[in-house]
C-alpha cells in the first residue's frame, strides 16, 4: 500500500505530500504519524503540502487531526506550502484550522518551529548532544 | 398554400433590385463618412444573392433553417462591423427594412390578383422582419460583449498588489466590494504571496465607502486564507464611520490587526520583520 514517508530532521519530522491525498493516505499518515511522534521523540512536525491542489474537507479536518494529536504528545505542527487554491476552498468550507501553525515554505517553517521550540528544546539538543556524546565514548 | 412567386421575382429583376435597393439606402439612412458605398454596395451585393439562393431552396418562413445559414453569417458580420463604426441599432435594422421597398415596388407589378399579393408580401415582409431583428440581436450581443471585456478589465484593474517592502505586501481597495470583486482580490493577493514569499500583508480599506456584512465576510475569508498560507494579513484604513458600523454590525475583528492608517499597519509590518528605518543625519 501507498505511503507518505515521514523523515527525521533532528528534533523535526518531515513530511512532504507529493501525491493527491485520499482519504485511506491520510488516515494512514494520521497513524504512521502519531506513531512516529512516539517513538522518536519529536517536538516538531513540518508537513510540507506544496504538491496538493486539492483538499477536500476530510482532509482539512484529518491536517487539523494531526496538529491535535501532536500538540498532545507534545509536538508543534507546521503545515506549509499551501496553494492558494486550496487556501481558499478550506476558508469557504469554514475550516480555518485554527491551533495549525503555517508558513509560506520549507524554509521559513523550518524557521518558525526552531524559535518557537527554542526555549523548550534547548535543554533537550543539550540532554541529546550530551548523550551522544556519552555514546561515542 | 400555392408556390411562392418571389424566388422568380428575385431572379428576373436581381439588377434592377439592387440599384434601387442601393438609391433607397443611400436615400433614407446611411449617414455618408461611416460607411464607404463601394462597401455598401458590396454588402447589399451579397445580401441580395444569398437571400435569393435561400429563398429559392423554398424556405420561406423560418430563418434558423439550414439554407439561412450563409445568410446568418453575412447578417452577422454586417452588424457587427456596423455596431464597431458607431452605427445606431435602427441604422443596422434598417439596412434590412429597406430592401422592402424596391422588393414590394416589384411584387405588386408582378402579381395581378389582391389576394395572391397580400399573402405573397406578408411572406416577404415577415421574412426580412425576421432578418432585420437577427441584425438588432447581434448588433446588441456585440455591445454587450463590449461590456463585459470592459468590466472584466476593470476588475482586473482595480485589486493591484503592491510591493511595499521586501516581505510586505499592500492590497488598496477602492470602490465598493462585492463577491465578484473580492474574490478576484483574494485570488490575486494569495498568487502573490506565494510568487513574492511575503509574510505580511496588507489591506488597505480607505477607499471602501462603506462595510456591510457581506464585505466583512469576505475580508475575514481573506485573512483566513492568508493566514492558511502562512501569511498575516493586516486591515488598515478604517475610517470612523466604518469603524462604529463593524461594531454595530458585532463583527468579530478582535483575531486581526487591524489599524487606522495604511502608515501604522506599514511600521507594525516592518517591526515585525525586524527592520527599522532611521532618517539620515542631517548635513
Amino acid at each position: 500500500m501507498e505511503r507518505i514517508p515521514i523523515l527525521k530532521m533532528g528534533n523535526f519530522l518531515l513530511v512532504t505530500i507529493q501525491v493527491d491525498m485520499y482519504d485511506r493516505l491520510a488516515m494512514t499518515l494520521q497513524d504512521d504519524l502519531t506513531n512516529r511522534i512516539t517513538q522518536t521523540h519529536a517536538h516538531g512536525v513540518l508537513i510540507d503540502i506544496s504538491g496538493l491542489e486539492i483538499v477536500d474537507s476530510f482532509i482539512g479536518r484529518i491536517l487539523g487531526n494531526i496538529a491535535r494529536i501532536s500538540r498532545v504528545l507534545d509536538a508543534q505542527t507546521v503545515v506549509v506550502g499551501m496553494q492558494p487554491a486550496v487556501a481558499i476552498t478550506l476558508v469557504e468550507l469554514g475550516l480555518s484550522l485554527t491551533g495549525i501553525r503555517t508558513a509560506l515554505n520549507v524554509e521559513k517553517g523550518m524557521a518558525l518551529l526552531r524559535s518557537s521550540l527554542n526555549e523548550t528544546t534547548n535543554q533537550v539538543i543539550a540532554t541529546q548532544w550530551r548523550a551522544d556524546d556519552d555514546a561515542e565514548d | 398554400m400555392s408556390e411562392s412567386k418571389i424566388p422568380e421575382i428575385l431572379e428576373t429583376f436581381e439588377a434592377d433590385l439592387l440599384s434601387e435597393w442601393t438609391q433607397e439606402l443611400a436615400n433614407v439612412n446611411i449617414r455618408k463618412g461611416l460607411i464607404k458605398e463601394a462597401e455598401l454596395k458590396e454588402e447589399c451585393r451579397e445580401f441580395l444573392s444569398l437571400f435569393r439562393s435561400a429563398v429559392g431552396q423554398g424556405k420561406l418562413t423560418n430563418i434558423q433553417a439550414g439554407a439561412w445559414e450563409d445568410m446568418r453569417e453575412i447578417l452577422n458580420s454586417i452588424s457587427r462591423s456596423r455596431s464597431q463604426k458607431g452605427f445606431t441599432p435602427a441604422e443596422t435594422a434598417t439596412f434590412v427594412f429597406s430592401f422592402k421597398q424596391p422588393l414590394f415596388k416589384r411584387m405588386r407589378q408582378q402579381l395581378q390578383d389582391p389576394i395572391e399579393l397580400s399573402e405573397e408580401i406578408w411572406l416577404a415582409t415577415n421574412l426580412l422582419d425576421q432578418l432585420g431583428l437577427l441584425t438588432i440581436e447581434v448588433y446588441q450581443k456585440a455591445r454587450e460583449d463590449v461590456i463585459l471585456r470592459q468590466q472584466e478589465e476593470l476588475m482586473e484593474l482595480s485589486t493591484p498588489v503592491i510591493k511595499l517592502w521586501e516581505g510586505i505586501l499592500a492590497l488598496p481597495i477602492i470602490g465598493t466590494l462585492d463577491s465578484a470583486r473580492t474574490q478576484m482580490m483574494m485570488e490575486s493577493l494569495l498568487q502573490k504571496i506565494v510568487e513574492t514569499g511575503s509574510e505580511i500583508a496588507i489591506i488597505d480599506i480607505t477607499g471602501v465607502p462603506t462595510v456591510d456584512t457581506l464585505t466583512a465576510q469576505h475580508l475575514l475569508k481573506t485573512v483566513t486564507a492568508a493566514r492558511l498560507m502562512g501569511a498575516d494579513c493586516m486591515i488598515s484604513g478604517i475610517r470612523p464611520q466604518i469603524a462604529q458600523t463593524i461594531v454595530y454590525l458585532g463583527i468579530d475583528l478582535t483575531d486581526i490587526t487591524t489599524k487606522a492608517t495604511l502608515a501604522d499597519a506599514f511600521l507594525i509590518a516592518l517591526k515585525r520583520l525586524g527592520v527599522s528605518i532611521t532618517p539620515s543625519q542631517p548635513k
